[in-house]
């Protein structure tokens, strides 16, 4: 198959490229700033400990259930710039069910699963629904259920607060010992655990590929995110589809923060990890809604947060330098992928003439088979 | 007398592609010269070529005898080339001063003396067009006319028109002719671009036949027929566009009954429209475009709702179903815009030949789409149809308008329909394409199938319907028997004149 490795290297071309003018472009802020260069590569690129690859697995998992959510709206040209409010909603209802341990052990994740997917698909939904219903833009919409989901979780958050805690950290109720997710010794050399909702996020991915490439469902999604014209004329119903797209966002956005709940903080609170939804656009447009290349962008996104805490101490740069990597990464990977897409093109074009060509010498023509 | 315009060799490649090879001919002045060719031949890359909006990669321009390089189109208005667009320029809230003088300010100003320009111009070519209307209330024949004047107040002594006649009915098109020999009888130089062969030998002094790219022939029309033009243009010798003997049935397939459409805005888009398509019948419906053959199509497949009246498909009422229903039920589509409503440009061939039947066998297996299953047809497909193509793996934007179309009838034809619904089904598509569409649909048409026309080709619906009824601002205004009538009496029913 030398087309597929073709294919396989047009596809990597793009990320890789994308990193190496990251790399360039933080270095040459460096120089500007007169950062010392070479200690911030050195740290950066450094082999991380046990633990900071414990760390990096963690934060992975959850950067990748935020970037699958929002590569479901972006196959079919749906912004969802909303998965910020959606998980952060969802793992708050979450979290205030799961504390209360009406349900013993594992039945009690179970539910708390299912509100969190209820909750953050119904938190979506609203957004779907304005969309189908009145015309608004899902941009719009969901950038600001964002900042109503801030305030209606921090004023509900203040309602049903653990008074005993006895700190000024403000949190839900913790979920009691037999309904935590226990993690896996997976990396030897340190105590710290991988989460077992590692098990979640891939379950998650794969779930994403199946129903995507395989169903009728997902390929009337991936119709008409590339063409809503051809696919209303081939009988798909485009608002229902509009719906159920947001729906389903949703509700992977509401898994995202699940992890931590089970896995680290057993309660929601003012210290929950924020913007993991922007995290996941991000994340979503390096690995191009692919679940593969989600992980490794996911991966990435988690490895240079955890390998820049030593900056500041071993390099004297500010750990921000970070998002300025992130932030280039991900312009020059649009760019990149879209220089890369249109050589595809080109070159597929090419390929089919000179293909034809050759099979063809001369211009024959037939009046078609019988039928 | 050195030559208007002298090629000599003129080059272009595209990656993979010649789209010019070696292109040689010369216009003599006062001429009205016709650049024919089939679609994809290089008529377009040539003009641009020529309009400098391309360069060429090799080859040499003249312009009166002198040598230039046209680096843009303001190079060869210079040079005195003006180019009028098929699709039309103009701002429809204007009016035609202000769009006459839009962009050539320095001119003649943008008051009076641009106003008694356009006057001197507009008589002494006989175009009959008034400064000061408004854009917005001209007929197409009449903007027409306003992007030639537009040309010529820029001082153009030669014209390229590409594919003038397209947007035209027969009657405007032969006032448009008078416009064209009166401009070559005042020493203007006309090259005109078409694929409308009766057209360029009845208005041409000179004929040039470009395929693959390059200069076949320049011919004197006097001494051609359109046939041997289009066997110089294909390259072969073509199929003749027989007339079959009627087969259409007493079994009525598709029956619409008083269907009426409004728009958000009150307006009738269609009203009252009645007809019935019988099995083994083709129905032609002829109109100029906008006249609301577009949504009758849309109602038809469930994408609009109509206000009132009953679609009947044998005996079941479809009035209310959704577009999905309609097909699974066996109305095949074929959309008017192949690129917009039909493909998936950047999907694989074989995911573009499940589309619209991805509910049905063989392309799924319950929820599951059945990829063996879809590959193995879009193999059937592309053989069956001669779609040309390196592999179904390949995306849809790769191949050529005509190979697209055929895999679009290809796959409409594959699900047994009993009623399809063609627009404009060889729009945009070459000579071989265009002939091997017109036999599937014949053929199926034989083995009953009903067939909804429609049609900006009157020599395709004149050629292919069993009956033709012409479309009207929404209201069907009339029924032509395809054996007796003429293409004169079409247009004239489809302006309203009749």
């Amino acid at each position: 198959m030398k087309a597929g490795l073709r294919r396989l290297g047009l596809a990597m071309a793009a990320p890789v490229l994308a990193v190496l003018v990251a790399f360039l472009v933080t270095s040459l802020i460096l120089l500007l700033a007169g950062d010392p260069v070479v200690a911030v590569w050195t740290q950066l690129l450094t082999v991380p400990r046990p633990r900071l690859i414990v760390a990096i697995i963690n934060g992975a998992s959850v950067f990748y259930l935020s970037a699958i959510a929002v590569a479901i709206g972006f196959r079919m040209n749906l912004f969802n710039i909303g998965v910020d409010g959606q998980y952060r909603v969802a793992a708050f209802a979450a979290a205030v069910f799961a504390g209360q341990g009406w349900l013993p052990g594992l039945l009690n994740i179970f539910v708390s699963l299912l509100i969190a997917v209820v909750v953050g698909a119904l938190w979506a939904g609203i957004a779907g629904w304005l969309k189908v219903s009145r015309g608004v833009s899902e941009v719009i919409s969901t950038i600001m259920l964002n900042a109503i989901a801030t305030g209606l979780v921090s004023f509900l958050l203040f309602k049903v607060a653990d008074s005993t805690a006895g700190s000024n950290v403000t949190s839900t109720k913790l979920v009691p010992p037999s309904s935590r997710v226990p993690g896996f010794a997976l990396i030897p050399g340190t105590p710290n655990r991988v989460y077992g909702f590692v098990l979640l996020a891939a379950l998650v991915g794969v779930a994403y590929w199946v129903i995507l490439n395989k169903t009728r469902f997902g390929y009337d999604l991936r119709a008409t995110g590339r063409s809503e014209t051809a696919a209303v004329a081939s009988g798909v119903n485009v608002k229902r589809m509009v719906l159920t797209a947001m729906l389903l966002s949703g509700a992977a956005a509401g898994l995202v923060g699940m992890p931590l709940l089970f896995g680290q903080d057993f309660s929601y609170g003012t210290t929950f990890q924020p913007g993991l939804g922007f995290a996941g656009i991000a994340i979503a447009l390096l690995g191009r809604n692919h679940p593969v290349g989600i992980a490794f962008g996911a991966l990435l996104w988690s490895y240079l947060e955890q390998q820049s805490n030593g900056l500041q101490i071993k390099a004297g740069v500010s750990t921000e330098l970070v998002f300025i990597i992130q932030g280039v990464i991900v312009l020059a990977v649009v760019i990149a992928y879209e220089v890369v897409r249109r050589a595809g093109l080109r070159m597929e074009q090419r390929n089919v003439a000179r293909q034809l060509d050759s099979d063809q010498p001369g211009y024959t023509f037939t009046q078609g088979a019988p039928v | 007398m050195a030559p208007a315009v002298e090629l000599r060799g003129i080059t272009k490649r595209y990656p993979g592609v010649v789209a010019n090879n070696d292109v040689t001919f010369s216009v003599r002045r006062g001429t009205v010269h016709a650049i024919v060719g089939e679609n994809g031949a290089g008529k377009s890359t040539l003009m641009k070529i020529l309009y400098g909006v391309q360069r060429a990669d090799e080859g040499n321009i003249w312009v009166e005898g002198t040598e230039v390089s046209l680096q843009s189109p303001s190079d060869a208005i210079d040079a005195g080339i003006g180019m009028v667009f098929q699709h039309f320029m103009l701002a429809d809230n204007l009016t035609v001063l202000e769009n006459v003088v839009l962009g050539a300010e320095k001119l003649h100003g943008i008051g009076d003396r641009a106003r008694a320009e356009i006057k001197r111009i507009s008589a002494e070519y006989s175009l009959d067009v008034n400064p000061d209307d408004l854009v917005a209330e001209l007929g197409v024949g009449k903007r027409q006319r306003v992007e030639i004047l537009k040309v010529l107040y820029r001082g153009a002594k030669i014209l390229i028109l590409d594919e003038p006649t397209a947007v035209l009915v027969p009657q405007e098109v032969e006032e448009l002719f008078d416009n064209l020999r009166e401009l070559k009888s005042e020493g203007l130089t006309v090259i005109f671009i078409s694929h409308k062969l009766d057209e360029v030998l009845s208005v041409a002094d000179s004929i040039t036949v470009l395929r693959r790219g390059a200069t076949v022939a320049t011919v004197d029309p006097k001494s051609v027929t359109a046939r041997q033009l289009a066997e110089l243009m294909v390259g072969s010798e073509l199929p003749s566009p027989s007339t079959e003997e009627s087969t259409v049935t007493a079994h009525e397939v598709l029956a619409i009954t008083n269907l009426t459409l409004g728009s958000s805005d009150g307006r009738e888009i269609l009203g009252d429209v009645t007809l019935t398509i019988h099995a083994g019948e083709i129905l032609g419906i002829a109109g100029v475009e906008g006249n609301g053959q577009a949504e009758l199509v849309e109602a038809i497949m469930g994408m609009r709702e109509p206000s009132a009246g009953r679609i009947m498909l044998e005996d079941t009422d479809i009035s209310d179903w959704h577009t999905r229903e309609i097909r699974e039920a066996g109305v095949g589509y074929i959309p008017e815009d192949r690129q917009r409503h039909a493909l998936l440009l950047d999907a694989p061939l074989w995911e573009n030949a499940m589309l619209g039947h991805q509910t049905q066998k063989p392309n799924v297996t319950g929820v599951w789409v059945n990829a063996a299953g879809a590959k193995a047809e879009a193999e059937r497909i592309v053989a069956a149809y001669d779609v040309r193509t390196p592999s179904i793996f390949v995306t849809a934007h790769s191949l050529s308008g005509g190979n697209q179309q055929k895999l679009i009838v290809g796959r409409e034809m594959s699900h047994t329909p009993r009623v399809l619904v063609a627009a404009h089904p060889t729009r945009g598509v070459d000579v071989g394409a265009q002939a091997a569409i017109w036999h599937h649909i014949k053929q199926a048409r034989r083995e009953g199938l009903g067939v909804l026309l429609i049609s900006a080709d009157l020599d395709e619906l004149i050629g292919l319907s069993d009956t033709i009824l012409v479309m009207l601002r929404g209201r069907l205004s009339g029924e032509f028997d395809p054996d007796v009538v003429t293409a004169e009496e079409l247009g004239a029913a489809m302006t309203g004149a009749a």
